[in-house]
């Protein structure tokens, strides 16, 4: 009870400082703001991200059509080769007289046409499975250094191109998110710190009448706290309709059907958690710096 | 009983002065002591150790049974909570009402309301201030914002009252009335109070027990009772005989 009574007058001091000092509390809270918007910013691309990379693995395949003139030997060689391979999960070979077959199977007409020729004029082929996107580009080029292979193809390019986009933009959102992180944090010690110079007087009686130093410094980390909630606020209700917004309006899919977002709900929700949680703990950090250094008691 | 046991206690500050050097004494329970002596002789000093605003340099000064040299930071408001502490300057927060400042004392300390009111009534009401309770200390005389500082002191009913020339700022009237309440404290609750005061008309007309510090050391102990001669007597005495 005695504890509750203590954090709860320390809620209402909290309050009433940061309304003394509004246009410092204000400038705290703007940062932390700016901030979060980023965080969001970053976490709603790093996990769109992870579900483009989801859905390319559908497509974890490298085609390999291998010489018209490819001895037996060297089709032995290649695939023993690939059983070696630590970047290969699976492969399965057709050789043209397979293909031949099943194009029959398939087309009549395709079929009727192939009898033309007197030799097969298709290719043996490998469709080979790697474990990660990561793999694709490494076994496509390991394979075409053997100079029986005529090509290896997979997706090349726009894989690559939108993971390396997205790795970019996701590092450089980090980056500033980090730094501002930083700034945010020093920002409210900052405020908090004239906070303790302004109540010097209340601070030096609290201490007088046998106030604990849990129940002189509680205030302080409180009012950070709470310029942290204040700071998360904005960047909730962004997140919660402006992604649901983004969602809604693109349908769910940017450009192509490649580039699917992942679900507004229960994301959004777990986004917001995320933030109130940085901006409180980032409030508190940042208070509890300033008292360490100001308060010593 | 023994409230208060001061053995040979040195404060040296970081400057190097020696502000109390083998000071040792000792106070009872329920005693009303003075302290004294000349300007920068050390009294505020020895008053902080008891409270524990400083910590003795060397020996000790055990207070109601705690070991102040030895009291942590984190564990001074244990101390705290058994004395009340009253200054030259009062100490109120201006933007409190005289209520509100008493209230201050025990809100920190994190006692329900239901408990709160009536022992900040009973304190406003024992310093004679009950018709000021809703007002703000730049409304009140230096006398009443005085007697507000007392109320805050002793609203936790403490063994100990410390006062540093409590009445310092204030004429000899209103010092009068201060120094009545003070001896009502000390009758009616049985409160040990130790005062520093300058004031050596105070300290004759009361005839209580008076410590006399020079340069930091304990020059004297005169027991309750007794006068303390003035320097000038001195000087007169000197001529007459
Ligand atoms: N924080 C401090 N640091 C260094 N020296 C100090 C400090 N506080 C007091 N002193 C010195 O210690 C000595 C005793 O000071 P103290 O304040 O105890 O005297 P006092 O008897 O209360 O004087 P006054 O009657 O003027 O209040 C003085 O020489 C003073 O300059
Ligand atoms: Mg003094």
């Amino acid at each position: 009870m005695r504890a509750i009574r203590i954090l709860r007058r320390s809620i209402r001091d909290s309050f009433k400082s940061i309304f003394r000092n509004f246009s410092l509390s204000m400038a705290s809270i703007i940062c932390t703001t700016i901030t979060l918007i980023l965080v969001a910013i970053s976490l709603f691309l790093s996990y769109n991200v992870r579900q483009i990379t989801t859905t390319l693995e559908h497509e974890l395949t490298v085609v390999v059509y291998l010489d018209f003139d490819v001895t037996e030997e060297q089709k032995i060689r290649i695939e023993n080769d690939l059983k070696t391979m630590s970047t290969v999960e699976d492969y399965t070979m057709k050789s043209k007289e397979e293909w031949k077959s099943e194009i029959g199977r398939e087309s009549e007409v395709f079929g009727s046409a192939l009898k033309i020729f007197e030799e097969n004029p298709l290719y043996d082929s490998i469709i080979v499975k790697v474990k990660n996107v990561d793999d694709l580009k490494e076994t496509a080029e390991k394979l075409r250094t053997y100079d029986f292979v005529d090509s290896a193809e997979y997706g090349e390019g726009m894989v690559e191109s939108i993971i390396n986009i997205f790795d970019i933009i996701s590092l450089g959102t980090i980056s500033i998110v980090i730094a501002l992180v930083v700034v945010t944090a020093f920002l409210i010690s900052n405020t908090i710190k004239l906070t303790i110079f302004s109540r010097k007087t209340q601070i030096e009686i609290k201490r007088l009448v046998g106030a604990s130093n849990v129940a002189i410094k509680l205030p302080f980390i409180f009012e950070g706290f709470t310029l942290g909630v204040f700071g998360s606020i904005l960047p909730i209700l962004l997140s919660i309709y402006g992604y649901t917004l983004l969602y809604n309006v693109t349908g769910g899919y940017i450009s192509t059907k490649v580039i699917t977002l992942v679900e507004p709900f229960p994301f959004v929700f777990i986004v917001s958690l995320f933030l109130l949680v940085i901006g409180s703990i980032v409030g508190m950090i940042g208070s509890w710096l300033s008292v360490r250094k100001h308060l010593k008691i | 009983m023994k409230l208060i046991k001061v053995e040979h206690a040195y404060k040296i500050y970081k400057n190097g002065t020696t502000a109390i050097a083998d000071l040792s004494v000792t106070i009872d329970k329920g005693e009303f002591v003075f302290v004294i002596g000349p300007t920068g002789s050390g009294k505020s000093t020895f008053i902080k150790m008891l409270y524990r605003e400083e910590k003795p340099t060397k020996g000790s000064v055990i207070v109601g049974g705690i070991d102040v040299a030895k009291l942590r930071n984190s564990k001074v408001y244990k101390l705290r909570r058994k004395l009340g502490v009253v200054f030259q300057d009062y100490k109120l927060l201006p933007k409190l009402t005289v209520y509100e400042n008493v209230a201050f004392a025990l809100e920190n300390l994190g006692l329900p309301n239901s408990e709160i009111r009536p022992k900040v009534l009973k304190a406003i009401e024992s310093v004679g201030l009950k018709e000021k309770t809703r007002n703000l200390p730049n409304e009140l005389s230096g006398g009443e914002q005085q007697r507000v500082a007392i109320a805050r002191a002793i609203v936790n009913d403490p063994k100990l009252l410390i006062c540093d020339e409590p009445t310092g700022n204030l004429d000899a009237d209103t010092s009068a009335e201060i120094m009545n309440i003070l001896e009502r404290i000390n009758q009616e609750s049985e409160t040990t109070i130790i005062m520093a005061t300058h004031d050596r008309d105070i300290v004759n007309r009361m005839k209580k027990r008076v410590l006399v510090i020079e340069n930091g050391v304990l020059v004297s102990d005169i027991k309750k009772g007794s006068y303390v001669v003035n320097e000038s007597d001195k000087d007169s005495k000197k001529k007459h005989s």
